[in-house]
Formats: structure tokens, sequence, C-alpha cells
């Protein structure tokens, strides 16, 4: 249900570029921490229902959601942090921290060219 | 072909600047600032106006009150006597960073030592925005049921203390479902740290370990 909040400052992002390049987004690529738990198809609606009858309807969304990374206090090293065997991929210890959610970010649009 | 641009922009980049304004205001006034988060009817309203009463002596605490359109959780926190400022979020499902912002500034910062946000009822979406909060509070009560810190981990990764809140309800024995190691053993894979306190606001069994950290939180210097 958040994606709406979200949508809407990525199509700030996105028509404030449109107009910058004077050009129709068609693709953007982001990336999001796991944790901010974004739907692709409800933050896609929400995109689209913001961006009908703009330049920037249509945009295609790729998502690519970034794992969950942990620090283990034993030997120190990350690793990737799953729920169902969640130890230390290197040393097995159940000692670990999670480290902050990777933020949500827009990493790049493709215009549409003549 | 194409065109591809690169942009690199933090999507929620404005409400993380609310965000860290907020923090640096709480922090120039020393205030801890606890945002409760849990789903609808977990028991927040409910937890937080029996704390305001029973630590009335130590801890003066002001309340940001956050839904989606109705004033009836602040009619029930002023009637504590605590200041309270409502924020109505007209549907969304979250409370953000500038309307916190709104709400400090309309709260008797002076006159507090501690503020409290209720967040708008909801599991999952409210932890995704900083508000600039010192900690999150997660509320899960018994018969929302055991498997929700394994189905929802998000909350209960960021936040500093769970209430399992209407523990009363335990005693009514074989008809609730609700293992309690479970809980806390799933809430510790993803969060050592965690403080955990199974509470009863209407029986007040267990509130007393509440206020205690409650009040040794809001004392501390390197909270
Ligand atoms: N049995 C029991 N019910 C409670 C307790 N705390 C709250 N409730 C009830 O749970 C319902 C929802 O509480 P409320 O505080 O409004 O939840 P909120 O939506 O999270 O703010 C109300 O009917 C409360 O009376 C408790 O400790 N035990
Ligand atoms: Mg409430
Ligand atoms: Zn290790």
């Amino acid at each position: 249900m958040h994606e709406a909040a979200i949508a809407q400052s990525m199509f700030e992002i996105i028509s404030e570029q449109a107009r910058k390049y004077n050009a129709k987004p068609v693709k953007a690529r982001i990336t999001c921490g796991t944790f901010h738990t974004v739907n692709d198809e409800l933050l896609s609606e929400a995109y689209q229902a913001i961006a009908r009858d703009t330049q920037c309807a249509g945009t295609e969304f790729e998502i690519e959601h970034k794992p969950i990374l942990a620090k283990c206090r034993k030997c120190d090293r990350k690793f990737e942090f799953h729920l169902d065997n969640p130890a230390c991929t290197e040393c097995s210890s159940d000692d670990f921290e999670l480290l902050p959610d990777e933020p949500l970010i827009l990493e790049e649009i493709e215009f549409q060219t003549e | 072909m194409n065109k591809t641009v690169k942009i690199g922009r933090k999507i929620l980049s404005a409400n993380e600047e609310y965000a860290q304004r907020n923090r640096e205001l709480l922090k120039q006034k020393n205030l801890p600032c606890l945002n409760f988060i849990s789903s609808p009817g977990s028991g927040k309203t409910t937890l937080l106006c029996k704390t305001i009463n029973d630590v009335k002596d130590k801890l003066r605490i002001g309340v940001i009150e956050g839904d989606i359109e109705t004033d009836i959780d602040a009619e029930k926190i002023r009637a504590t006597a605590a200041p309270v400022i409502q924020i109505n979020t007209e549907g969304a499902c979250h409370l953000a960073a500038a309307q916190i912002a709104r709400g400090l500034n309309a709260l008797p910062l002076d006159k507090l030592d501690m503020v409290c946000i209720e967040n708008v009822g909801n599991l999952v979406c409210p932890s995704a925005f900083e508000l600039g909060e010192t900690a999150k509070i997660a509320l899960l009560s018994v018969p929302e049921g055991d498997d929700k810190p394994a189905k929802y981990p998000a909350l209960f990764a960021k936040a500093h203390a769970l209430l399992i809140t209407k523990a009363d309800l335990l005693e009514l024995g074989p008809q609730i479902q609700f293992d309690m190691e479970k809980v806390i053993q799933d809430v510790r894979k993803i969060n050592k740290n965690i403080r955990i306190f199974p509470v009863s606001a209407t029986t007040g069994k267990g509130m007393s370990d509440w206020y205690q950290w409650l009040v040794e939180f809001a004392t501390a210097v390197d909270r």
C-alpha cells in the first residue's frame, strides 16, 4: 500500500528527467532493499495511475530486490541473510547483526529516441 | 536505439531529509522519540493511555497520533491530559517524516521528557518510512498469532523493543493458540538485541518491566 507514496516520488523524479531530456521514459531501473517490502505490480499500477495522460505514461519498471546483508560477530564476514537459514555462511555462527536495508534507488532511465 | 541515462537518486530522499531534521530537533531538545508500529487493533492506543497515566510522575509524554481519517484515538489520549497532536494521513497507510515535523512543531517540546508516535495501524508499510525517531517499538497481540515475525520480518528486525500485547488472553488456555517461545526464537533470529515484554494493559501484568525499560531508555545518556 505504501507503493502509492513511492510511486509519487518516483514520478516526480522521472518526469523532471523527461523534461530535461525532452524524451519519453520507456523504462526505469530500480534497486531496493528487501525490507522495503515493495510489491512490483502495485508500484507499477500506482505509477501508471499518476502518469496517465503525461509523457511518462507506460514507463516499464525493472526492480532489483537486494538481499539483506548480515555481519558475523564471530568471523567478521558479511553474508546474505535468509530467514530459513539464519546463520553465517562461512562459520555457521548465529551471532550476527543485520546491516541496514539498502535504500530505494532510481538507478537509470531509458528514454525513447526518435 | 534508446538512450539510457544514469540517475542514481534515492527515491525517498525527501522523506529522509525531513527525518534528519526531526532527528536533529529531537537531539537539540534532548528528547527521545518512540515510533509505535503494529497491525490495527493490537493495542497501541490502550497501551499508550495506560503507560502515560502510570509513568506520569517520572515522564511527561507528548503524543503524535497517526490515523487514516478519524481522531478517535487522539480523543482517548487527550483524556489522559497528555498533549496530543492528531495527524490524518487521508488514506495513506503510514506516517511520513514531514507530518512528524508538523507534529513536533505543534507539541510543547520544552515541557516534555518523551514523544510517542502512534503510527497508522499496519504491520508492513510504516517500517519503510523513517520518521527521525529514536527507536521503533513493535506490538504483536496474542490473537494475531505467533507466525507474524516469520511472515513480516522487516519491522521485527528494526524494532528496539517488542511488546507482546493482550498477554491476558494466554490464560484462556487451549482456546487460543500462541507459542510464546516460537515468537521469541523467531524474533531473536533476526534481532539479537531486541527487548521483549509480554504485557497486558487490561490486567496490568508485565507492565512494570516495560515501564522500567521505558524510563531507563528515556533517561539514558547514550540511547
Ligand atoms: N484482552 C485485552 N484486550 C486489549 C488489551 N489492550 C487492548 N485491548 C483491546 O483491543 C482493542 C484494540 O485496542 P486499541 O488500543 O484500540 O488498538 P490499536 O488499534 O493498536 O490502537 C480494544 O478493544 C482494546 O480494548 C489487553 O491488554 N488485553
Ligand atoms: Mg489506535
Ligand atoms: Zn561467521
